[in-house]
């Protein structure tokens, strides 16, 4: 499955912690602009998978190719400065190794926060300083962009926001995206491939593939799985004041848009 | 050649210690390493012992053993089985229990255990500056060179890594030039008070700073401070100068957190 495109290339990689085996024979392909998402219950490896591919994590068994001289722009799931530290939002972009300003204020500016240049990081809104953290990964030009739970502390609203930064930076940059996510539903609209982790890969494929496999429906449950139907058209409706789904052609649905955020905690 | 040589050269060491233990002293505050200075500044009565029984200098023998300490920690800490906190607690009280044993068996040495604990400005030879100095020039030259790629190791380590930080090499590095900063400073403020140079005038700096460069450059200015009223206070009142020394810069610490913060510009 070697295309000589690819800008990482995973084959038959397994990893052990003192002797438990996290993950189990994954191979995939990560290609120049295509959105490929991990998905899959706490605990499925996903973090380790992403840590594999960026090279911070051996793999046990099998290997990992990585294209020459590959551009990556990382984004960590965990990342809280401390507060002795004094760093505004300039500071910390230029810590990447970037320091003109004119590139940073464009790229902050694509992320939509261009505001916060002077800002301390201590003080931003969780999806402030995640546009951050995407603009930080944006700055050295990547060859591939990869987003571990890219909207983590983020309101719903701004996770759709989010989801659909992602989808243009994709196509304006021109890079291929690896997101880890244990939401499914609104990943889905941004995403070209799916795949489900669960210590080994599960199914892949397609969003809409994906979504009807078996093993998807029996890592998730049937409900999460059908909550995805509303959200693979996601585009095509809007709010009404109630909060309920309005199709574009004008009719309302009668269940409520939040039903998949509802069950998703139940997975999480 | 008088009571002033014994002064000029104290101040002296006591400036330079406390020029490069400013910005050392934030990294040391940014990543929670005070107990490392601690457990490299308890090891150095080893240090002192060895360099005796091994005929060479003191400051070289401190030096030694706390660098060796670095690399023992840096070995056991890769291998990840046990926390950091942890490892130091058992380094730490190793190092000092073999070299008071070691001292033990030294009959001939007579050393002031008491000027090892809390440090001995008066007792600073010409050597000594030229440890402070010479030592402090390369390390300051050192930290200069990996400053931009501890600073972002130290917001996030990974991130770092993938933009193409050796965080390793980084590490190690900064791990000797702490080494190198505690073995000089010993004699100024003795091994209990040597982490309280790191610490204070670096947290006192924070509330005035806005960059961490900022940051580094004001704990070494009230450093400075801290050591040349420590030891005015200590030549008028004839007090024990390291704990003088540590004792004005809490007092600068707690007058600069008192004060009103000032309005961030928006």
């Amino acid at each position: 499955m070697n295309s000589p495109d690819a800008l990482i290339a995973a084959h038959n990689v397994c990893v052990e912690f003192a002797g438990r085996e996290v993950l189990h024979d994954v191979s995939l392909e990560l290609k120049p602009g295509r959105v490929v998402t991990l998905i899959g219950p706490n605990g499925a490896g996903k973090s380790t998978l992403a840590r594999v591919l960026l090279g911070l994590t051996e793999p046990t068994r099998g290997h990992v190719e990585r294209r020459a001289n590959l551009r990556i722009g990382y984004m960590p799931q965990f990342l809280s400065i401390d507060r002795d530290l004094p760093m505004t939002v300039k500071r910390f972009l230029q810590l990447s190794g970037v320091k003109d300003t004119e590139r940073i204020k464009a790229i902050l500016d694509e992320v939509g926060a261009a505001y916060t240049l002077n800002e301390e990081v201590q003080v931003l809104s969780g999806g402030e300083f995640q546009r951050v953290l995407l603009a930080r990964a944006l700055l050295r030009d990547p060859d591939l962009l990869v987003l571990d739970e890219p909207v983590r502390s983020v309101d719903v609203t701004g996770q759709a926001e989010l989801y659909d930064l992602i989808g243009k930076l994709r196509q304006t940059h021109r890079c291929g995206v690896l997101m880890v996510s244990h939401d499914l539903h609104l990943v889905m609209a941004a995403t070209d491939e799916v795949i489900c982790l669960n210590q080994h890969v599960c199914c892949h494929g397609s969003p809409e593939t994906v979504g009807r496999h078996p093993e998807y429906f029996a890592m998730f449950g049937p409900t999460i799985a059908r909550s995805l139907a509303v959200y693979t058209h996601a585009h095509d409706h809007a709010h009404d004041t109630a909060g309920h789904v309005v199709d574009a052609d004008g009719k309302v649905h009668d269940h409520d848009h939040h039903h998949g955020q509802d069950h998703s905690h139940g997975h999480g | 050649m008088g009571m002033d040589d014994f002064l000029i050269r104290a101040l002296a060491a006591g400036l330079g210690v406390a020029l490069i233990c400013g910005p050392l002293g934030a990294f040391v505050v940014w990543r929670r390493m005070s107990f490392f200075g601690s457990t490299l500044a308890h090891s150095a009565i080893l240090g002192v012992a060895l360099g005796y029984a091994l005929h060479f200098d003191m400051t070289l023998g401190m030096f030694l053993v706390s660098v060796a300490l670095a690399g023992a920690l840096f070995l056991a800490e890769r291998r990840k089985t046990l926390a950091t906190d942890t490892l130091l607690g058992v380094l730490a009280h190793a190092a000092l229990a073999a070299g008071i044993v070691f001292m033990a068996f030294l009959d001939t040495l007579r050393t002031d255990l008491l000027s090892l604990l809390f440090g001995d400005v008066l007792s600073v030879t010409p050597a000594d500056l030229w440890w402070i100095y010479g030592g402090g020039a390369l390390c300051m030259i050192a930290l200069l060179r990996i400053w931009q790629p501890l600073l972002a190791m130290t917001v996030h380590e990974e991130m770092a890594r993938v933009e193409g930080v050796n965080t390793l090499l980084v590490r190690f590095t900064f791990m000797l030039l702490l080494a190198v900063v505690v073995a000089v400073s010993l004699k100024i403020v003795g091994i209990l008070l040597i982490t309280s140079l790191l610490v204070i005038p670096a947290a006192t700096a924070r509330r005035l700073s806005g960059t961490p460069e900022q940051m580094a450059a004001l704990a070494a200015l009230i450093g400075c401070l801290a050591v040349g009223g420590g030891m005015a206070e200590s030549y008028v009142w004839d007090l024990p100068s390291g704990a003088a020394i540590v004792l004005t810069a809490t007092v600068m610490f707690v007058a600069v957190s008192a004060w009103p913060k000032r309005k961030t510009t928006a």
